[in-house]
């Protein structure tokens, strides 16, 4: 018996459930502060992607929606934030995510009303390379797409970008670059034409 | 070892004389990768002091039913567990900073700094010393990334704890916050340590 693996390993077991017991109750306890602090971070970020980021402490209205939507047959669902200002639509955020280089990226991508240019973009969460991946974050690459045409698909260049729908990579993390255009694109073809059914 | 230290020998070895940093060169990561501001270097050793100061505390009290050659996976699960703890708390409670500290909170798990303690001091001794011992160290840690913090805070940005100290024509060395200032503070503070240590080395052996 003192050989079995089993009956050497009954503290590392033992220790195991307790600890994992304790976390269960951390997250219980925590979770809806932490999914509270994140829905704030979004909507605090929404007028900057819909009006720009010198007009975003300007008042504006928004509502929430998810949509939901049918793709390769199976569903799909985005957070879409309808901003209005004065009555008057000013624009969309939609949060979307997809496979980044190292983790998930989750984004907010915001768009003028006729969903035809985007307005803004903002990095919610990545792991990201410290050092080159994470520049994904930083105002100078995320402007770039300020004013880009939604009707051509986005495409990463490695220097130079000139072309109305190029944007620059940034040096060393063309994959996480390319990752981000990837996840707009798809995401801009999947709620055109849905967006202004959603009320 | 003929005489094993005492609880306050522990938590004064720790700040100076075997600074984790300075002295061990065990964290390097955090000190490296955190030490671009005061509050994100504090909030730092914060995390470390509290997952030390449990880790410590719970490996000293089970010190005795431990087997020799299952310790190590003891050690990382409680170091873990309480750093997911941490890392929860921060963001439920500090959410801007768990953003900024961001990878570098779950990496204390491998903090080279805390599994040492549980090795050396927690899994031989008795709570009084594994928790003065955390303490101590733990001190000494805060130490160390306040000195390289406050270099790079103040030369990279002209502020410190994010208020401003330098007059606005100081040009910003924004070297300093990127990670090659923090190898330049770094080995500059680690060579003036080792220099003091040897000047008084020499003197004490002079007289």
């Amino acid at each position: 018996m003192k050989n079995n693996y089993i009956v050497q390993a009954w503290l590392v077991l033992l220790l195991a459930v307790f600890y994992g017991g304790a976390l269960a109750g951390v997250q219980l306890t925590l979770s809806p502060k932490i999914l509270e602090n994140k829905i704030n971070e979004t909507r605090q970020q929404v007028p900057g992607l819909v009006l720009g980021a010198d007009r975003a402490d300007e008042p504006i209205e928004m509502e929430s929606t998810t949509l939901a939507l049918e793709k390769n047959g199976r569903q799909v669902f985005y957070d879409v934030y309808k901003a209005m200002q004065n009555g008057e639509p000013a624009g969309w955020v939609i949060k979307s995510s997809g496979q980044g280089y190292a983790d998930k990226i989750e984004l907010l991508v915001g768009v003028n009303p006729d969903l035809s240019a985007i307005t803004g973009l903002f990095i919610l969460n990545q792991k990201e390379t410290p050092g080159l991946g994470n520049k994904i974050i930083e105002d100078d690459w995320r402007n770039q797409f300020v004013a880009k045409k939604t009707d051509k698909s986005l495409a990463v260049v490695k220097t130079g970008a000139r072309a109305g729908n190029e944007i620059d990579a940034i040096t060393g993390a063309t994959i996480s670059s390319r990752a981000v255009c990837t996840i707009i694109n798809s995401t801009l073809n999947d709620v055109k034409g849905q967006l202004s059914t959603v009320d | 070892m003929s005489t094993e230290p005492t609880p306050m020998e522990r938590f004064l070895q720790g700040i100076i004389p075997e600074n984790p940093v300075y002295r061990q060169l065990l964290g390097l990561c955090p000190t490296l990768a955190v030490t671009g501001s005061m509050q994100s270097a504090m909030t730092m050793a914060g995390a470390v002091l509290f997952v030390l100061f449990c880790a410590n505390v719970m490996i000293s009290l089970i010190r005795n039913i431990l087997k020799p050659h299952l310790r190590i996976v003891i050690f990382t699960l409680t170091i873990a567990t309480f750093v997911t703890i941490v890392d929860r708390f921060l963001a439920a409670y500090m959410y801007n900073m768990s953003k900024a500290l961001g990878p570098y909170i779950p990496l204390i798990i491998v903090n080279c700094i805390i599994i040492c303690r549980c090795e050396v001091c927690a899994s031989k001794q008795s709570v009084f010393h594994a928790g003065a011992d955390a303490i101590g160290q733990s001190l000494g840690f805060a130490l160390a990334l306040g000195s390289i913090a406050a270099v790079r805070e103040i030369l990279g940005a002209g502020s410190f704890f994010g208020l401003p100290v330098l007059p606005d024509v100081w040009p910003d060395w924004v070297i300093m916050a990127l990670p090659p200032g923090a190898f330049f503070t770094f080995g500059l503070l680690l060579g003036l340590v080792n220099w003091f240590t040897a000047n008084r080395a020499k003197k004490e052996k002079n007289s």
